[in-house]
């Protein structure tokens, strides 16, 4: 108990460092300046409307996103199937996309001339398309459940993997039909990770910038984008900071909700092999759910991400004058563009520096991450008082705007922003708080007997460690590393700082390719998404099938 | 634990004698759209011994928010991008120091919005609707001459617009409007979403989505967007295309004429160099890579522009031009505005 400081220690000061210190100081400029002041506190039932919906869709989008991934992460923790690796990663594949690639993606699939209309307009001979997707809150609720349900698929799939069941199976011998086991053993053991899970969505809903802005057109506002728009457009400070405040505030509220409800709930029980539960698909039912649900998996997961690679190699040429028909034709024309450099200019990004500078950032974060996270992690296992009292804290990275923070960071590191380093240092800020969450309910399961046992027997902590605690969380840790992983990819928190053109990564590079009209501009930008997907999936099917040594059937 | 002091001290003596003493760096922060040719910049760095280090910092507004938070130790020494629509904001916070450039004697006064040379004028363009050759031609329509004709029944959902608040061509074409209606504005605006506007939150949503003459082959045969976007398709067509697929409409004050500018910022160390990189920027050789680079016009006459412009891009003879200062006071009235005659 007297090494406990030591555990806080390195994540504290990197929080205090990289988050609350530039969020203290852009928070304090904007309230000194009185004009703005004064314009919000007119606008401030606008404000109170914005914040009304914010929290609504983000209801809706958490309870939507739990209603699809604990089916899912029950498919993955209970069976067996052909192509199951791949159809897991690309579950989490969505989560590194950056917004204009998934809002391209699904507008190719659902936009006024994408597939779906064009197929219904041919079927049924319509004059207009009769789905209406973009501008619409639907939209915004199945982007989010398409971006955050790996979060639920992977934190519950991993705990319910691990579950004993030899419980059920006493239950059931005692009498218990489906319904008391599921409600009485199998929930209660879930809780930890089902709510661990429930928070960071929501956080990530509450907080949502790009799915609103592309994909709900201009009526729906969050948060978050009024930020935006007030800070980088009217260029209205103080309205930008107290609408930061208040969305502090929220999610301050919801992680003390979050640490009240969680700490009453854990059940130490012993941890299984997450093999244990896997078997293949035996009964019709059975076997109806798993295709059922993979089917299911690649409409929403992979379908609306098919039309980039399709974009990519394929010209669309319509005729002159029909607008209708387009004649497509086979190109490799986008990937040999993207290594030309056609107009000589200084800011060309070849495609493997891209790739490697991005790979690079999240290698550093997931690194930094882990490194800072397990201990805190861990402290927070058995927390004392004051711990208690710091955890919802931990969560508010989560929960910041990204413009506030970038602004932050310029007040407090200034030309310290040149440092390439301080990207990857960016994202582990965001991604630390993930860690932590995602372990904790892990930690937390391991029953403290074991340790005991092992002691007893003379292991010293080290050895109690990498013996006991160690197979146990080497599963969490590695969904904790996925995680850290995709946060760095997919580079939030990043948006409103300062880039770098040396150090592209491949988001810049889409990012910079949109901006220019011209069939040769958005098929680069096609092919270049296309390579990220690709690295992407082979990345994570890669972290998971390392087996972390010493971590034997866990 | 008492030496700790003295060795950090130590460390940082031994790390700062160890900086190279190679070429000056000069540090220019510019919009995400800056571009300019590898070949350029590399013959500057070797004549003035300096290198240049670029940090791109979002859209203009994102920029030049950066920069005011940072005034009082800025980040760089040289800003591009502000363009007409935030000058006044710009100059009021005192960002820039002045520079009497000897290339500002052959730029054209209209260009020059700053008298006292705080923000030196680099480039132009003008935010006009481009519309879709094909659509037209092939249901024999005439293209619209000016912005009542938008708001007839022939043209209904036929044209896309960005959110003025989110979109810097969509807070353009919302002025050139205000231009020409005056206070009239928001009844004009109430015209065009009955006659079945769309609106969506960028230039890239508006033109990849819905235009329906890019590469997104969306819904809409007119979007506003950049009056040399026609020349890039042009450039970027694949297959190779003879003309554009786009034109723009350029009928009296349809189009709004947008001009970005330059200035060395307060504080910097290496002001004479800035001014050199400054007069590079405006120099023939710079001004003419622009066209091609960034999609812009030079504001030096002598400069030429390549022939896929010339050919492929109509340059409107009177676009709407509103005077920084009104902008600045207004701007924010406009898109509130916008936004009650859009969302009653």
């Amino acid at each position: 108990m007297k090494r406990r400081p030591i555990y806080w220690f390195a994540p504290s000061l990197f929080l205090l460092l990289f988050f609350f210190y530039p969020l203290a100081r852009v928070l304090l400029l904007s309230i000194k300046t009185e004009t703005g002041t004064l314009s919000v506190l007119t606008s401030l039932p606008e404000f109170l409307n914005v914040l009304q919906f914010t929290l609504f869709q983000a209801f809706l989008s958490t309870l939507l996103t739990l209603l699809v991934g604990i089916p899912i992460a029950y498919l993955f923790s209970h069976f067996n199937f052909h192509g199951k690796p791949l159809l897991r990663a690309l579950t989490a594949v969505p989560f590194m996309l950056p917004t204009v690639v998934v809002a391209a993606g699904f507008t190719a699939l659902l936009g006024p001339r994408g597939w779906v209309n064009l197929a219904l307009m041919n079927t049924f001979n319509l004059s207009a398309p009769p789905i209406t997707f973009v501008g619409t809150l639907t939209a915004i609720l199945i982007a989010h459940v398409f971006y955050n349900s790996t979060i639920v698929i992977r934190l519950v799939g991993n705990s319910w993997a691990q579950l004993d069941p030899r419980l059920a199976q006493a239950a059931r011998v005692l009498g218990a039909d489906t319904k008391t086991v599921q409600s009485r053993i199998t929930l209660p053991l879930l809780r930890p990770s089902l709510l661990a899970a429930t928070l960071l969505v929501f956080l990530f809903d509450f907080t949502s910038f790009g799915v609103i802005l592309l994909l709900g057109g201009t009526q729906f506002r969050t948060l978050e984008v009024e930020i935006y728009i007030q800070a980088m457009h009217f260029l209205n400070l103080p309205a930008a900071a107290i609408l930061s405040m208040i969305q502090l505030l929220c999610t301050l509220f919801f992680s003390i909700v979050y640490s009240r409800v969680v700490n009453r709930s854990i059940v130490p029980l012993n941890p299984r092999a997450g093999s244990i539960n896997l078997r293949p698909a035996k009964s019709l039912r059975e076997k109806l759910f798993v295709g059922f649900a993979s089917v299911f998996i690649i409409i929403l997961f992979v379908l609306p991400m098919v039309a980039l690679p399709a974009r990519s190699v394929v010209r669309l040429e319509p005729d002159r004058g029909e607008r209708g028909t387009i004649q497509p034709a086979f190109t490799l024309n986008n990937y040999r563009e993207l290594t030309i450099n056609r107009n000589g200019s200084l800011f060309y990004v070849p495609p493997m520096n891209a790739v490697r500078n991005s790979l690079v950032y999240a290698v550093i974060t997931v690194i930094l991450s882990l490194l800072l996270g397990f201990p805190a992690a861990s402290a927070l296992t058995r927390p004392s008082r004051l711990e208690k009292i710091v955890d919802p804290f931990l969560m508010l990275p989560l929960g910041a705007s990204a413009v506030t923070l970038g602004l932050g960071y310029i007040l407090a590191f200034n030309r310290w922003l040149y440092f390439p380093f301080l990207i990857p240092l960016a994202h582990t800020t965001l991604a630390l708080p993930f860690v932590i969450r995602s372990l904790q309910p892990a930690l937390a399961s391991i029953p403290q007997r074991l340790r005991d046992a092992a002691s007893v027997l003379g292991a010293s902590p080290r050895q109690v460690w990498q013996s006991v605690d160690f197979p146990i969380i080497s599963r969490a840790l590695t969904a904790a590393g996925v995680f850290a992983f995709t946060v760095s990819l997919g580079e939030f928190g990043a948006t409103a700082m300062l880039v770098r053109p040396e150090y592209p990564t491949m988001t810049t590079a889409i990012a910079r390719f949109l901006s220019l009209p011209g069939g040769l501009n958005y098929g680069q930008a096609m092919a270049m998404a296309t390579i990220l997907l690709l690295v992407t999936t082979t990345a994570i099917l890669i972290i998971e099938k390392i087996r972390l040594p010493g971590s034997g059937e866990f | 634990m008492k030496s700790l002091p003295i060795l950090f001290g130590v460390f940082a003596i031994l790390f700062t004698a160890c900086a190279p003493q190679g070429p000056q760096t000069l540090t220019v922060l510019t919009h995400d759209s800056f571009s300019v040719s590898e070949v350029l910049i590399k013959q500057f760095e070797s004549k003035n011994n300096v290198k240049i280090a670029f940090v791109k910092g979002g859209d203009a507004g994102s920029v030049l928010n950066k920069a005011i938070l940072s005034k009082d130790a800025p980040l760089a020494d040289i800003l591009y991008g502000v363009d007409n629509s935030f000058l006044s904001r710009a100059l009021d916070t005192g960002i820039y120091s002045p520079y009497n450039s000897s290339a500002l004697t052959s730029i054209p006064a209209g260009f020059k919005l700053d008298p006292e040379n705080r923000a030196l004028p680099v480039d132009y363009g003008d935010v006009c609707i481009n519309y879709d050759k094909s659509y037209f031609d092939s249901k024999n329509l005439p293209v619209p001459n000016n912005f009542s004709d938008l708001t007839k029944p022939e043209y209904k959902n036929l044209l896309v617009v960005e959110d003025p608040s989110t979109s810097s061509p969509g807070l353009a074409f919302l002025m050139a409007t205000v231009a020409h209606f005056g206070d009239g504005y928001q009844d004009y605006w109430s015209q065009l979403k009955a006659n079945g506007v769309i609106v969506v939150d960028s230039w890239e949503t508006a033109y990849y989505t819905n235009f329906s003459a890019s590469s997104g082959h969306g819904p809409q045969p007119m979007v506003v967007s950049y009056g040399s976007s026609p020349a890039a398709e042009v450039v970027y067509a694949d297959p190779p295309v003879s003309e554009s697929p786009t034109a723009s409409l350029v009928g009296d004050g349809m189009c709004f004429r947008q001009i970005e500018f330059v200035g060395i910022l307060n504080g910097t160390k290496n002001r004479a160099l800035a001014g050199k990189f400054i007069d590079f920027m405006l120099s023939k050789s710079f001004q003419e890579d622009m066209p091609l680079q960034m999609y812009v016009y030079p504001v030096i006459p002598e400069a030429s522009v390549p022939a896929v412009f010339t050919q492929n891009t109509q340059v409107p003879v009177n676009p709407a031009i509103i005077d920084p200062a009104t902008i600045a006071a207004n701007r924010d009235a406009w898109i509130q505005g916008w936004n009650s005659a859009m969302n009653p």
